[in-house]
């Protein structure tokens, strides 16, 4: 290595401060994304200025799972599949809060699908950050509803068969007021689109797609991480406000990227709010600030 | 002459090439060297080129890199973060 | 209950609905989460459960809290463990089906000290079973349902004014113990509607959130106090803390090694049962001089005062032990009795769950036998005078 000289008092990594540094090395592969969209959402943070002490993160299970872990706000790394609705109950008891869920493909859009449309048709003021990856990777490199066809993993070494999920199609007509997608290459937009969410009211989905070298990249002969993060440059098209019925992913198709909705629709907590005023008039008690002393 | 730095948390560093491959000016190379963990850390082959855009600091999953922009002549030199 | 560290404080009047009242265990049961400081509840429709919510869903808005009906009992399970970590005290109610699919989140709550209440009416089973019609299938699911170790408190209310006074109790062992509380009601106490008397306010004692009392950075949210039990910060607070469901250590962060998973346990564990003796209510009646104690709990025990009524007509010395507190089983009562008496008889709606519970901590020092009932309907007090009988002999 070069002469190494001591930094300048002045300078220190700008994302250290939204880090529980002393958990870091993190457990995340060479080559894996996870770790850049971290270094995007920390960045939104910095980037809006928000109170930190007011932003919660919210995971579920798997290797994105492991994100709150490794945030310095308050987080919480809940079961398999039910991030959403844990996030749900927080925001509703406080709705001071901002609620970020950042959880996997597989944990948001199979065993936690279900919450994912609700919270949706809802309209319940979170923020989903989805990585997707393709492929359960924490348990092996097993297949999930975002394998796109033929792609081989350990529970499909015939290649895939099943027709996958189109994320941003699936939270856009579940109703989210905020629907992009970037890839672990697109750190500048992903980084945009995060600060927006975090200011936007209602329920937000930002799919981001990752290399997991070790299980689906190797397994499919798709070399590194890097390899793959040069896929994503090469293949990615920027088309925002795509219908997202076209932004389906294939194995080797080009990759639809962008901002695809950004729409206002009252939230849960005004429509709630709305419909008890017109009921109850001056008899409605408006939920207080949660205090249990 | 450089207008950014760069500094490198070289035990942070799980060699994943990212900042080496997007740095736009080519600042960066993975260096023969090893960290305690046995990753190759990248070094700086390009002293002048620097911009400080710290893009090799937003690619970066390990948080092991970042530039930054300095307004002073002193030449670009890797540096140790603290 | 005697409060080691805290002052039971007041109810607060804008969830108590004083006075006295024609209820049935549903509705009153609702009543007494309002009177305990319930502002949260995460429901999903399951008979014979529903009313509880379908009231709290009526009344919340002119209270102040939040009910939201969840796409799912997965959902609802988890929904107020994030209410209670914003701030909320929060219960859901469930039955059955329902109550199998809550199981892992009564885990993550034990795990992660969650405070909080799950109310189950219990119905007929295994699986869709007997929807409408009652039975006491889910005690040993109560105890052991979630996967791993873990204590457990539940209590059994067998009349509508237990309904109301138990959930109270309910919740304020959660927040003693930071610890889920399964409240577990059957059909028949849910559905019967009798007189509830509710208290003014001022005389419902409410245990409060254990709350840090540390500024942030001197806190740790899972290092335990005295009685083991930790004080936790609430999110948006500037403690900026983890919780995990892994193994975790003191400050919340995962420590997945063998050191850390018994410490963990081990407290979680003892928690509880250091303060077993404590926390166990039971009524009894008529056990002094018995020969037979017949031991019953919830819908059960209205059937078996019966039974014993019958018996004392024929001359038999029988003594009535009613457990409100099921779990921590009261094991030592059961102990203590067993050495003066002949046996114990057992009726349950279910084939034998807590009869074995009985015959273990009897350990042989008297004979216990079970009345066992599918459920569907309740028994036959000659059923269990029977048993008296042959158990007399």
């Amino acid at each position: 290595m070069s002469t190494l000289e001591v930094l300048p008092q002045e300078v220190t990594n700008p994302v250290e401060p939204f880090l529980r540094t002393e958990r870091i090395p993190h457990i995340w592969c060479p080559g894996c994304g996870i770790g850049t969209t971290v270094n995007s959402f920390a960045r939104a943070l910095l980037e809006t200025r928000m109170d930190l002490d007011k932003v919660v993160v919210v995971s579920g299970i798997g290797c994105t799972g492991r994100v709150a872990g490794y945030v310095e706000l308050d987080s919480f790394h809940t079961t398999h599949g039910r991030a959403i609705p844990f996030a749900t109950g927080l925001k509703l008891a406080n709705p001071s809060l901002t609620v970020v869920v950042y959880s996997g493909d597989g944990d948001l859009s199979a065993i936690g699908g279900n919450h994912l449309i609700h919270a949706a048709r809802r309209n319940i003021d979170i923020k989903v950050i989805c990585v997707n990856n393709f492929i359960y990777a924490m348990t092996g490199g097993q297949s999930g509803p975002t394998t796109p066809l033929t792609a081989t993993t350990s529970t499909s070494p015939y290649g895939a068969y099943e027709p996958s999920f189109n994320l941003p199609q699936l939270a856009d007509a579940a109703g989210a007021v905020y629907v992009a997608r970037w890839t672990a290459f697109h750190v500048r937009q992903m980084t945009r689109s995060m600060s927006e969410v975090l200011k936007k009211k209602g329920f937000c989905f930002i799919e981001t797609l990752s290399p997991c070298p070790t299980l689906y990249e190797r397994r499919n002969k798709l070399g590194e991480g890097l390899d793959t993060m040069r896929h994503y440059k090469e293949k990615s098209k920027v088309r925002n406000g795509a219908p997202t019925s076209e932004v389906a992913l294939g194995m080797r198709d080009d990759i639809i990227v962008g901002k695809f909705v950004d729409r206002e629709r009252p939230d849960y907590s005004e429509l709630l709010h709305h419909q008890m005023i017109t009921q109850l008039g001056d008899k409605y008690v408006e939920a207080p600030a949660c205090s249990c002393g | 002459m450089a207008k950014g730095r760069v500094a490198i948390v070289a035990e942070r560093c799980k060699g994943c090439g990212f900042c080496v491959e997007f740095c736009p000016t080519k600042v960066l190379a993975l260096s023969s060297t090893y960290n305690s963990k046995g990753y190759h850390p990248p070094e700086i082959i390009a002293l002048d080129k620097c911009s400080g855009c710290d893009l090799c600091g937003m690619y970066c999953p390990d948080f092991a890199i970042y530039g930054w922009k300095v307004t002073d002549e002193k030449p670009n030199k890797a540096v140790a973060a603290r | 209950m005697k409060n080691p560290t805290r002052q039971l404080q007041h109810a607060d009047p804008a969830g108590v609905l004083t006075g006295t009242h024609f209820l049935d265990g549903d509705h009153a049961c609702c009543e007494g989460a309002l009177a305990a400081g319930a502002r949260f509840a995460a429901g999903y429709p399951i008979t014979p459960s529903t009313e509880v919510v379908e009231r709290f869903a009526l009344r919340i808005p002119k209270v102040g809290g939040t009910f939201i009906q969840m796409e799912d009992e997965l959902a609802a399970s988890i929904t107020l463990l994030g209410a209670v970590w914003g701030g909320a005290k929060a219960f859901t109610v469930t039955s059955g089906p329902g109550f199998s699919l809550m199981m892992e989140h009564i885990g993550y709550a034990a795990m992660t000290e969650t405070p909080c209440v799950f109310v189950n009416v219990q119905r007929g089973g295994p699986s869709t079973g007997l929807p409408t019609l009652p039975a006491q299938g889910d005690m040993m699911q109560a105890r052991w349902g979630s996967h791993g170790d873990y204590e457990m408190i539940a209590l059994c209310p067998n009349s509508p004014q237990e309904c109301f006074d138990l959930t109270i109790h309910a919740f304020n062992l959660s927040e003693r113990f930071r610890t889920p509380v399964m409240f577990m009601m059957d059909e028949c106490v849910g559905h019967m509607t009798e007189k509830v008397v509710i208290p003014p306010a001022d005389q419902i004692g409410i245990y409060p959130r254990r709350h840090a009392v540390r500024p942030p950075g001197e806190h740790l949210n899972f290092e335990p106090d005295e009685d083991l039990v930790p004080a936790m910060a609430h999110a948006g607070e500037g403690y900026r803390f983890h919780v995990t469901g892994l193994t975790h250590d003191e400050r919340g962060y995962p420590a997945m090694n063998p050191e850390t998973q018994d410490r963990l346990v081990r407290r979680l564990v003892n928690k509880i049962r250091m303060a077993a003796e404590e926390l166990v209510q039971v009524e009894e009646e008529g056990i002094e001089g018995a020969d037979v104690v017949v031991v019953s709990y919830g819908i059960t025990s209205r059937v078996a005062q019966k039974a014993i009524e019958l018996a004392r007509e024929k001359g038999l010395k029988v003594g009535k032990l009613r457990l409100l507190t099921v779990w921590p089983f009261p094991a030592a009562k059961i102990r203590a009795l067993a050495r003066g008496i002949r046996a114990f008889v057992v009726p349950e709606l279910n084939m034998g769950q807590i009869v074995n519970e009985v015959e273990r901590a009897a350990g042989g020092a008297a004979r216990t036998y079970g009345v066992p009932h599918a459920g569907g309907t309740v028994h036959r007090p000659e059923a269990i005078l029977n048993v008296i009988e042959e158990a007399a002999r």
